[in-house]
């Protein structure tokens, strides 16, 4: 019975310090939820830079909150809830599997506002948001085809949807633009993120005769094995120049900052609302990190296609653009229209290699 | 088409070695009566130990000596909980596994997005350079050649010596060990503490030579594949070294296959090394004596003397 | 000075209530020094950790949702093991009877009667007993050892889901991300009041209802039965158990049944409740969690229930500690171990007293 009374009495003693905690917090409560942990130096890594720097740019106007590793699934909902719960006011949930729980949470409680990355779904307090990553990739593919003395690349991916398609054809756009006849040799490794399994797929592609290799997973393991080798390669999510000091061409990087900022500030104005927001370039979304290991007509190549997107005179899906099994799509002179883009599920023609369908 | 194979070859090993020295170790705790399914934990300990040391000191050796360390002060929490406790093994290698990741993601949380000192390959003028056979050979880093040995070495200790029998004794039936004198609880927090150190060692080779960075979950589920392939040797080291590099070998040519652009879902192609597995494995238990007879008895059960 | 272990006459009944008691002082001694190293108020920080999951009536909702799945995978494999029938694969049961009930919603969406419930539940059985199945017959028709060829398949069966939900099932209005149509209606479990507005109100879906009933049934069947006899002996000495007459290979049948079905129900339950629809991440490891359950309730299924309890507060406790306390998510994963460890410990008190032993008596041979 001892122990009751002594449970009582920390009860008694907590809930006393947790009301004392809220009168300090006149502060604006904003959350996040990861579907990694922070300590990926990869996506959820990024992420989590995003908050601290909100943070430190609205100062004490706010507090942050975050759960990390949770997992697509059922802890999404009930993670998503209890944030709500504890008085967060306005709350993004960075993995496309989050997508349900939100809208589901969100019709629970009208008062907090959602932010969900990468999905499709929108309801009066759920914005949706992502970044265009493609347009950084097309930029790779153009460096990749200069630089490349095979022809080859070798490309890593994680898992077939639509943005990780969309990539690996704004790189073989930009590739053959610069050499029509430009090669991509993919791996699935069917993981986001496992290091020594990067590695493998690397040093299998490199075997291969590809000598540039670019990744659409986390690890910066893909970049050492290049940097081992004596070959190029691409950064991802990061900037790993760290890493791969001679092998970093360029990385493409998400910066969440801006946006995070932003859109915190907006409800601290009472300014917010439901939006659709898809940022590339131009909004300081996608950046690509510093043009190194390159000679300068490559790297005057590059900053010129990143003008170009930027001032919205180049889109990398501009039509017509031929499918793999050779249909057409898109009007000539004209982007595709963000639609079609979000669910692509084709490749286009030049790459080899097989989509599940 | 010899530069390709040379190059699979080469990753092969890289891959098949942190699952060698892992399961190495897990035999030699089974062989002695304890099971820990601690394995991954222990690993992650190893890998962020190895690569904070290492970068601390600049030197990757001393990174591995840290990985080793800590590997076995780990375990060594397990054989107290398990042997002088004797708690069940199964659930508190478990949890071993729980607070091993918990540590490991702790302690690293400084070393994120910091490059690591890498375990350099060995270079022997002359062999080395031999095309084909000598970077298989003579070219590859020093933790490669040690699981080998540590392979060779476990098999001969407990086949071959006076220990070897003790410690298949303790495992077999840990009853008559002790009749005849034996500490049945010392032997069996060696052989953890032997275990704990290849685990820490297998770590360390992930985030010093394989990969070499720190990041959460970098050990991503191998410590599992180790206690399989344990089950899969049937307790016999040297089916050790060719279950891990059975393994090894089918996951790259995996991507190899891949690669060349074949057309088969790549799920198929990353359940192979497990299906392939599982179907060596029936053939095998076809000999159902050789299985029977290095099956640990004494396996999980947990043993206090009488007095 | 040694620390010993002294084999009690019987079982310590006091003991067996004390114990956990103990471990959880001791967890909570140690927790309040871990969080004041952290720089946190010690109490507040375990009154996060383990008052508040009980405190609200949504925290118990989210209790009883988290420990459904891992009472009817645990109080399964509780049996399982008992009997020394070693099923480390009831992760992959899930998933496999999450796959196999999913059928119903993907190929006949409009199939919408109380009959659609109780066919998806029973194909979500299904499935998990006949993935279960392929290591029962190779341990019976080959003597492949269960454990590896259960956990292996675990892999096997997750990437057929994520095949599946990338490829052939997925929604086609979905702009062609992994997932399934959302399920509707009868596809999805139903839920009801289980303490009124007064106190609660707590909701709770049938998922729950199934555990309990589960755990009962199964604790009758151990307790009461001639089948439950049997199943003790073959774990406690199969070679008694093959001169009573007993089939050891009817026994593994039985079990790998028993366990990969009861992990196929929850499987389905989640993928019809919490989840909704069939997607590539459908379970946070409940499958291998479950172990630890079965484990810690002493492989006795109404233990079971209460372990699964426990670390259903341990997760929600250390989620909400993340939230209220900034702790990370590492420091809640070590604080579960230590707790574990103390749990684990202490029940060895059951059976043993601890006494300290100076060198000097170590050297006397004292027989009792």
């Amino acid at each position: 019975m001892k122990l009751k009374i002594w449970m009582t009495m920390a009860a008694a003693l907590a809930l006393g310090v947790s009301a004392s905690a809220a009168n300090a917090a006149d502060k604006l409560k904003a959350c996040w939820v990861y579907v990694g942990p922070v300590g990926d130096f990869g996506y959820s890594y990024q992420h989590d830079l995003g908050r601290k720097a909100v943070e430190k740019a609205l100062g004490d106007k706010v507090e942050t909150a975050f759960l990390e590793n949770v997992a697509e699934g059922p802890d999404a909902e009930r993670a998503i809830e209890r944030l709500a719960r504890e008085g967060c006011k306005i709350i993004f949930t960075t993995s496309f599997g989050f997508m349900d729980p939100t809208i589901k949470v969100a019709a629970k409680y009208p008062d907090v506002k959602f932010e969900h990355a990468t999905g499709y779904k929108k309801a009066d307090n759920v914005s949706i948001y992502n970044a265009r990553f493609y347009e950084g990739r097309y930029v790779m593919g153009q460096i990749a085809a200069k630089m490349s003395k095979a022809g080859v690349a070798g490309y890593i991916v994680s898992f077939p949807i639509p943005e990780v398609v969309m990539g690996i054809n704004a790189f073989m756009l930009g590739a053959q633009s610069v050499n029509p006849d430009f090669k991509v040799k993919i791996v699935w490794v069917n993981s986001w993120y496992d290091p020594g399994k990067e590695a493998d797929a690397a040093k299998v592609l490199f075997g291969q005769g590809a000598d540039i290799i670019v990744q659409h997973t986390d690890s910066t393991a893909a970049l050492q094995v290049a940097e081992e080798q004596g070959k190029l390669g691409f950064g991802q999510s990061s900037d790993m120049i760290k890493f791969a000091p001679k092998a970093q061409l360029t990385a493409n990087t998400d910066d969440w900052d801006p946006y995070y900022i932003a859109r915190v500030q907006a409800v601290l104005d009472g300014t917010w609302k439901s939006e659709d927001t898809w940022g590339g370039m131009k909004d300081g979304m996608v950046v690509l990190s510093p043009f190194t290991n390159m000679p300068d007509d490559v790297k005057k190549m590059a900053e010129d296609t990143v003008a170009k997107i930027k001032s919205g005179e180049f889109h990398p899906f501009t039509g017509p653009i031929t499918k793999q099994d050779g249909t057409v799509v898109g009007e000539a002179g004209k982007p595709l229209p963000d639609g079609e883009l979000l669910g692509m599920n084709y490749y286009i023609k030049g790459v080899d290699d097989k989509l599940p369908q | 088409m010899s530069e390709q194979l040379l190059s699979i070859i080469l990753t092969i090993i890289t891959a098949s070695t942190p699952l060698l020295l892992a399961s190495m170790g897990e035999l030699v705790a089974e062989r002695s009566g304890v099971i820990n399914l601690g394995v991954e934990g222990m690993m992650a300990v190893g890998a962020v130990s190895g690569f904070g040391a290492a970068l601390l000191t600049g030197s990757p050796y001393l990174g591995v000596v840290a990985a080793l360390v800590a590997g076995a002060a780990l375990s060594l929490l397990f054989a107290f909980l398990t042997l002088t406790m004797v708690s069940n093994q199964v659930a508190t290698g478990l949890a071993l596994t729980l607070l091993g990741l918990g540590l490991a993601g702790l302690a690293g949380e400084s070393f994120v997005g910091q490059p690591g000192v890498q375990l350099q390959k060995i270079h022997v003028p002359g062999l080395s350079d031999i095309p084909f056979l000598g970077p298989i050979l003579f070219g590859q880093d020093l933790l490669v050649y040690a699981a080998l040995i540590i392979a060779a070495g476990t098999s001969h200790v407990l086949f071959r010596t006076k220990a070897g029998l003790v410690i298949r004794a303790v495992g077999d039936s840990h009853q008559s060990a002790h009749a005849l004198g034996y500490s049945v609880a010392g032997v069996r927090y060696l052989c953890v503490m032997f275990g704990g150190a290849c685990a820490g060692l297998a770590g360390g080779y992930l985030s010093l030579a394989y990969t070499p960075q720190w990041v959460e979950n970098m050990t991503a589920g191998r410590g599992w594949i180790a206690l399989a392939l344990v089950v899969f040797a049937s307790w016999l080291p040297w089916r050790i070294v060719a279950g891990a590099y059975l393994f090894g070998t089918i996951t790259v040519m995996g991507f190899a296959l891949q690669a060349h652009g074949i057309g088969i879902p790549s799920q198929l192609l990353s359940a192979l090394p497990y299906v392939v597995t599982i179907l060596v494995l029936v053939v095998m238990s076809g000999n159902k004596a050789l299985t029977r007879a290095n099956t640990p008895a004494c396996l999980g059960q947990p043993f206090v003397p009488d007095r | 000075m040694r620390l010993v272990l002294e084999k009690r006459a019987e079982h310590s009944a006091k003991m067996a209530l004390l114990s956990p008691i103990i471990a959880i002082v001791l967890t909570l001694i140690t927790g309040g020094i871990i969080f004041a190293l952290r720089g946190l108020d010690p109490l507040a920080a375990l009154y996060v950790y383990f008052v508040e999951p009980l405190a609200t009536s949504w925290s118990i909702e989210q209790l009883i949702v988290k420990a459904t799945p891992l009472a009817l995978i645990g109080a399964g494999l509780a049996i399982s093991y008992r009997a020394s029938a070693w099923n480390i694969g009831a992760e992959g049961q899930f998933t496999a009877g999450a796959i196999l009930g999913a059928v119903i919603p993907v190929f006949l969406p409009d199939l919408q009667s109380p009959l659609t419930l109780l066919l998806m539940l029973l194909l979500g059985i299904a499935g998990g007993m006949a993935y279960a199945s392929i290591p029962a017959f190779l341990k019976n028709r080959f003597g492949t050892n269960e454990i590896l060829t259960s956990l292996m398949l675990v892999y096997v069966v997750q990437l057929l889901l994520d095949w599946l939900v990338r490829g052939p099932w997925r929604d086609p209005q979905g702009y062609n991300f992994p997932k399934t149509v959302a399920f509707s209606g009868w596809q999805t479990l139903p839920s009801f009041q289980l303490l009124p507005p007064s106190v609660g109100p707590v909701y709770v879906n049938l998922g729950a209802v199934f555990a309990v009933l589960a755990v009962l049934a199964l604790a009758v069947l151990m307790g009461r039965t001639l089948k439950g006899f049997e199943l003790s002996v073959q774990g406690l000495a199969p070679r008694a158990g093959r001169f009573s007459g007993f089939a050891r290979n009817r026994t593994v049948w039985f079990c790998f049944l028993l366990s990969g079905g009861l992990a196929g129900l929850a499987g389905i339950c989640e993928v019809m409740s919490t989840v909704g629809q069939l997607q590539p991440g459908i379970s946070p490891g409940y499958g291998f969690t479950a172990i630890i359950v079965a484990f810690l309730g002493r492989l006795n299924p109404l233990g079971a229930l209460v372990a699964a309890f426990a670390l259903a507060i341990s997760y929600l406790g250390g989620e909400s500690a993340q939230v209220a306390l900034g702790i990370s998510d590492k420091t809640a994963r070590v604080f579960q171990g230590i707790l574990l460890f103390y749990i684990l410990a202490c029940d060895t008190l059951i059976l043993y007293r601890l006494r300290f032993q100076g060198p000097a008596a170590s050297l006397v041979e004292t027989r009792t």
